[in-house]
């Protein structure tokens, strides 16, 4: 099998495409590059740059209609791009296993977990029963799962997102492969439970000298964990290289944008010091949050949360997935009740409304979602999205209407010819900014935005978070910034709340936060945010060259 | 989880309740009725008197809420009345036309779920594409087939043309073929749908291309990932087959004049014969609250996120 | 009217691919899809509607009547689909038994379709005790197996066309009412709805503006899916000889009357069976494109 050739895989001249008949769509062009025994390649692109695709041919598992329109896919030397299905099954789990995207998908939820793991030696191996059982548990404890003897009897729904991705990992190395393929193996998982698993796939990596291909849309982590850089854009290959020569010069024009438009903890604000004269708009005292659960009992969402917002700030919200900070904008906003202390925005009490006052009181704080997929109405054309608030409170005349809806839209930085369409016609980002137009059309003072930039390509994020920065400066619009992502706060917020477990464990002005934290939490936070090998330099040219222009 | 078992119960009784309510609504409330459109035929000569006698005696004068809770006693106790028709106990009827009614329906009940798995199956395993999208397409043409129309069909053809299965004093298994193969289809059709419908979303999860990747067959993905998923969908729609099943057993005792509840029901409705259906149709609506009830309980087994933790989640 | 309709849908198609040229691809995929099946499916629908309204465009034969000495004959390039044993032109009397099976399946939609879509809505859109309320009426008009609940309801309204129409129509309320309820609920939990509430809508605007717009889709699918089934349920009562009276041209009953010439006239079940199936096919297959197009 092994011949003189070191390289693990070998892809050439790679190109596929999806579709039926003579209407196919060509996704990866004439992509080429190699894995060598024991390295690390990251595949880096935006969303549609092939990434997954090419990924998913190594282990021949396009979906659907995909295909391989030419090239060769070199597995230690062997092109199994026109293998059979038979043949790849051989392959499979001994030589190439795959480490999935999304871990509470990716286990049945009806089988045990120990089955599952044992699965995978059913189908190669020749143990006896006992002998598989016991590999199982071994590989469990391997992976790092607590109590794996209890763990292999539960079911995947008993366990955490952290704990899922761990039974995925000892299925993809219990048989020692040469390659494994690990498709954003972390993009659903907290921050600091991913720096873990990527810690855990490093050490059993260099254990077995095992190949990764790891595919991220996330620069940090490619700069943190590879070898070698793999960058794509549309299927086809802009960069490639060692990476710490790319980081260091990259060459071509589009890996500089997305290394300058990527968020990084090393650069500072550089956000004009906060005008303290200012008046405070939003001040959150002591804010609590229950909610029941069957059999009579409470949980505590939001435990004693208070900040105060001066007028034309942006205070950012950070917390991990459960850590209360949605629930706590909820109740800001008016969409939840809070169970016990106060929320003031400006003169209302926001406790103290009811339904009569709520509606009065939403022209002055208007909410951003984080998914522009799911919070503009398929139905409605972009005009009538941006003209309906208007509609909702005292009626002006359709030709005033029309051109304020069209001034909203050139503001976000949109052409007018958008506002006939309908929001599928529109990519991410445009849409975002259409969230963005009907939150401003009211002219609140205050804008929540729920990670409003979280579902974005990076380089769309940095656009809409100028945008958000350029309306801040010219309407003087306060914010309020929830976010998992501690580099995009760093660039964007005043103050910032930690919140873990439903408390408030950190608070204070940006620099403080992450110069001087004061809790270890926050400091795990801020020591598990990937990006740690960025080259700084490169930021910090752009953002010189951003304040020129 | 006895607490849950328990309201269940409750509920099930509940709706058992209002479906006799809405029952004598429907049969017993309305202006006149079943004794007198018999008895006052002058083919009786009868007197108003002893048609008077006669009412008492099926129990159906006196005022409607006095009609309602005898009734209900009635039901309770097992009793289901008299049938104005034939004269003799609604239950004495049932229990000579439960038993062959119950086993056609078994007997179709079997045969539509291995029709169904076997097109559910063959749409995602057969080997040529033309193939599954052929069997993909069976199940909507089925559910368009009236019943009693693909019985007289059947008879056309396997009796009539072939001359495979004989009309004149079958055997008893020979009699029984083409009324079990008309029933099953009624029950196979939207079952093969749903299952088709949930092995088709099922196989675009992650969780299969796992399997893929582990190097499983396409086999193996089938039975051992896809069908303990799809199968939960296919028992929601476990009642709506039983009332399916029903309606077929009705149609093709008619079809092919076999004796059961299906052809009690036929005459019951011809002859306005109340308190028949009232009886047919509470003791269908028992067994649909059953059945539910039954999967209700099956779900936590076949799934365990629906099981109620236990202390082993740490 | 069908042709027309199709012919229409495409048209739009064009203008939309035009206005967003190189915008998006979708309107040239969509274009694609519209079917062969599909296209045969309106057209069936369309030819029973066709002859519905004018009958007498298909037919010179009287339906009702029979020729003398004309009894049993099979097919012919006289008689399309023969006669049955009063001499009467079968095809005759399935183009006029249209309008009876049609209007009927109408009728029964549309008692399930207002009733049920009203009962889901409020249930929907209030919540609380009424949803409860209303929800445990309507799992109890499940508990009924169907063909049982509209012979009930028959023998109280009496035999008959229309009596057989409403009696089936409510039997799907409960169908109606569930759909409508489920598509409520998602739409209401949909981001888009919150966002509407939060840039300052009423509850009745936005049930106008978002909530009855997008649930409507998958409602009309039902429909479609409904008058099929409807179709069939009729077809099924008047065999058992509750719906029409003869000599009414009912397609159930057109098999029922066939059923005694089994041996020697087959084309007399065959044939109105036939019909039958392909409404329903078609009707179901319509529905399914109107559900894909989300």
């Amino acid at each position: 099998m092994t011949n003189s050739n070191q390289s693990v895989l070998e892809v050439r001249n790679l190109s596929i495409s999806y579709g039926d008949g003579d209407r196919r769509n060509g996704v990866v062009h004439d992509v080429s590059f190699s894995v060598a025994a024991g390295e690390v390649v990251a595949l880096v692109g935006e969303s549609g740059s092939g990434k997954t695709t090419t990924a998913q041919s190594v282990l021949g598992l396009l979906a659907g209609s995909g295909r391989v329109d030419a090239g060769s896919i070199l597995l230690n030397g062997e092109d199994i791009s026109r293998w059979n299905e038979k043949r790849l099954r051989g392959i499979r789990g001994p030589v190439v296993s795959l480490i999935p995207q999304d871990p509470s998908n990716s286990l049945n939820p009806v089988l045990a977990v120990g089955t599952q793991v044992r699965e995978i030696l059913e189908i190669h191996g020749r143990l006896s029963r006992k002998e598989a059982d016991r590999r199982v548990i071994e590989l469990l404890t391997h992976v790092g799962l607590p109590e794996p003897e209890l763990r292999a009897r539960q079911y995947p729904h008993e366990l955490s997102g952290g704990m899922k991705q761990r039974v995925l990992i000892a299925i993809a190395i219990a048989l020692k492969p040469a390659l494994i393929i690990a498709d954003e193996p972390t993009s659903a998982l907290d921050v600091t439970v991913q720096r873990r698993i990527l810690d855990l796939i490093d050490d059993l990596r260099r254990e077995h000298g095992t190949s990764l291909l790891l595919v991220t849309h996330d620069l940090g982590i490619a700069a943190d964990r590879s070898d070698r850089l793999v960058v794509l854009q549309n299927g086809r290959i802009q960069e490639e290289g060692p990476t710490p020569a790319v980081l260091a010069a990259p060459k071509s024009a589009y890996t500089r944008k997305l290394l300058s438009d990527a968020p990084s903890l090393a650069v500072k604000t550089n956000r004009p010091a906060l005008d303290l004269s200012k008046p405070e708009l939003v001040t959150v005292t002591g804010l609590t949050i229950d909610f029941d659960l069957p059999g009579r009992q409470r949980f505590r969402a939001v435990d004693g949360v208070s900040f105060s917002v001066p007028q034309g700030s942006t205070h950012a919200i950070v917390g991990e997935s459960g850590s209360g900070k949605t629930t706590t904008i909820r109740a800001i906003s008016g969409f939840q009740k809070a169970s016990g202390g106060g929320i003031r925005i400006g003169e209302t009490d926001v406790a103290s409304l009811t339904s009569g006052t709520l509606r009065p009181f939403r022209r002055k704080v208007q909410l951003v979602y984080q998914n522009p997929w799911g919070s503009l109405d398929p139905k409605q054309t972009i005009f009538s999205i941006v003209e309906e608030p208007l509609l909702n409170f005292d009626p002006l005349p359709k030709p005033e209407r029309a051109s304020r809806v069209e001034a909203i839209i050139e503001r976000v930085g949109l052409p007018t010819s958008v506002l006939s369409r309908l929001p599928h016609a529109l990519s991410g980002g445009q849409r975002q900014r259409v969230a963005i137009a009907r939150a401003l059309v009211l002219e609140p003072e205050v804008v929540v935005l729920d990670e409003a930039v979280s579902a974005l390509d990076v380089t769309v994020q940095a656009q809409i978070l100028s945008l958000l920065g350029e309306l801040q400066r010219d309407l003087g619009l306060t914010y309020l910034f929830v976010s998992h992502d501690l580099a995009v706060v760093r660039q964007i917020a005043d103050t910032v709340s930690v919140l873990h477990n439903g408390r408030q464990v950190d608070y204070g002005p940006v620099e403080q936060i992450f110069e001087r934290p004061t809790s270890d939490y926050t400091r795990e936070l801020i020591e598990a945010v990937p990006g740690r090998k960025f080259p700084h330099h490169l930021h910090i040219a752009a953002q010189a060259a951003g304040q020129v222009s | 989880m006895t607490r849950y078992v328990l309201s269940r119960i409750g509920q099930a009784l509940l709706v058992l309740w209002a479906a006799f309510t809405l029952s004598f609504i429907l049969l017993q409330a309305m202006p006149g009725d079943a004794v007198l459109i018999k008895f006052l035929s002058p083919d009786y000569g009868l007197s108003p008197e002893q048609i008077q006698a006669i009412r008492e005696a099926y129990a159906v004068d006196g005022s409607l809420p006095t009609q309602y809770l005898r009734t209900l006693v009635n039901f309770l106790t097992g009793n289901f009345g008299y049938s104005i028709q034939a004269g003799v106990p609604v239950s004495a009827q049932l229990a000579t036309n439960l038993p062959p009614t119950l086993t056609l329906a078994s007997l179709g009940f079997v045969a539509a779920v291995t029709l169904a798995v076997t097109v559910a199956a063959l749409s995602a395993l057969a080997p040529f594409a033309w193939l599954r999208n052929l069997v993909h397409s069976v199940p909507s043409l089925l559910i368009s087939v009236p019943v009693f129309w693909l019985g007289i069909m059947l008879i056309q053809i396997f009796s009539f043309r072939l001359k495979l299965v004989s009309v004149i004093n079958p055997g008893p298994w020979e009699s029984l073929v083409l009324p079990v193969a008309t029933l099953a289809v009624p029950i196979a059709a939207p079952l093969a749908q749903i299952l088709i419908r949930s092995i088709d979303e099922i196989r675009t999860r992650p969780f299969i291309a796992v399997a893929v990747a582990k190097g499983a067959t396409q086999r193996r993905i089938l039975w051992r990932h896809v069908a303990g998923n799809a199968i939960l969908p296919a028992l929601t729609i476990a009642g709506v087959l039983f009332g399916e099943l029903i309606a077929g057993a009705v149609v093709t005792e008619t079809v092919f004049g076999l004796n059961g509840i299906g052809i009690l029901t036929e005459k019951a409705v011809s002859n306005q014969d109340l308190s028949v259906l009232q009886a047919i149709v509470v003791i269908s609506a028992a067994a649909f609250v059953t059945i539910n009830l039954l999967v209700d309980f099956l779900y936590p087994i076949l799934d365990p996120r629906l099981r109620t933790r236990s202390g082993a989640t740490a | 009217m069908t042709t027309l309709e199709t012919t229409t849908g495409l048209e739009q198609q064009h203008v939309s691919q035009a206005a967003g040229a190189g915008q998006s691809r979708l309107p040239k995929f969509r274009l694609k899809r519209i079917s062969f099946g599909l296209l045969l499916a309106w057209l069936i629908i369309g030819t029973a509607l066709l002859w519905a309204v004018a009958p007498g465009l298909f037919t010179g034969y009287n339906p009702v009547e029979g020729l003398p000495g004309g009894q049993l004959k099979a097919p012919s390039a006289l008689h399309l689909l023969g006669t049955d044993s009063l001499g009467r032109d079968l095809f005759a009397r399935i183009v006029y038994g249209s309008v009876h099976s049609l209007s009927g399946a109408v009728a029964a939609v549309a008692v399930g379709l207002l009733a049920g879509t009203s009962l889901g809505l409020v249930a929907g859109s209030t919540g609380g005790r009424i949803d409860a309320v209303i929800m445990r009426f309507v799992d109890v008009l499940l508990a009924i197996p169907t063909l049982l609940l509209s012979l009930s309801i028959i023998i109280l309204l009496g035999f008959g066309t229309i009596n057989a129409a409403i009696a089936v129509g409510a039997t799907s309320i409960a169908g109606f009412a569930r759909l409508t309820r489920s598509e409520v609920v998602r739409v209401r939990r949909a981001e888009y709805v919150e966002a509407a509430f939060g840039s300052g809508g009423t509850f009745w605007n936005v049930l106008r503006r978002h909530i009855l717009p997008n649930s409507l889709n998958s409602v009309i699918a039902y429909t479609a899916v409904q008058f099929g089934w409807a179709i069939l349920q009729l077809s099924t009562l008047g065999f058992l000889g509750y719906g029409a009276p003869p000599p009414t041209p009912e397609w159930g009953l057109l098999i029922a009357e066939g059923r005694n010439y089994l041996a020697t006239a087959w084309w007399l079940t065959a044939a109105p069976g036939f019909v039958v199936v392909a409404v329903v096919l078609s009707a179901n297959r319509i529905s399914q494109s109107i559900g894909r197009t989300r």
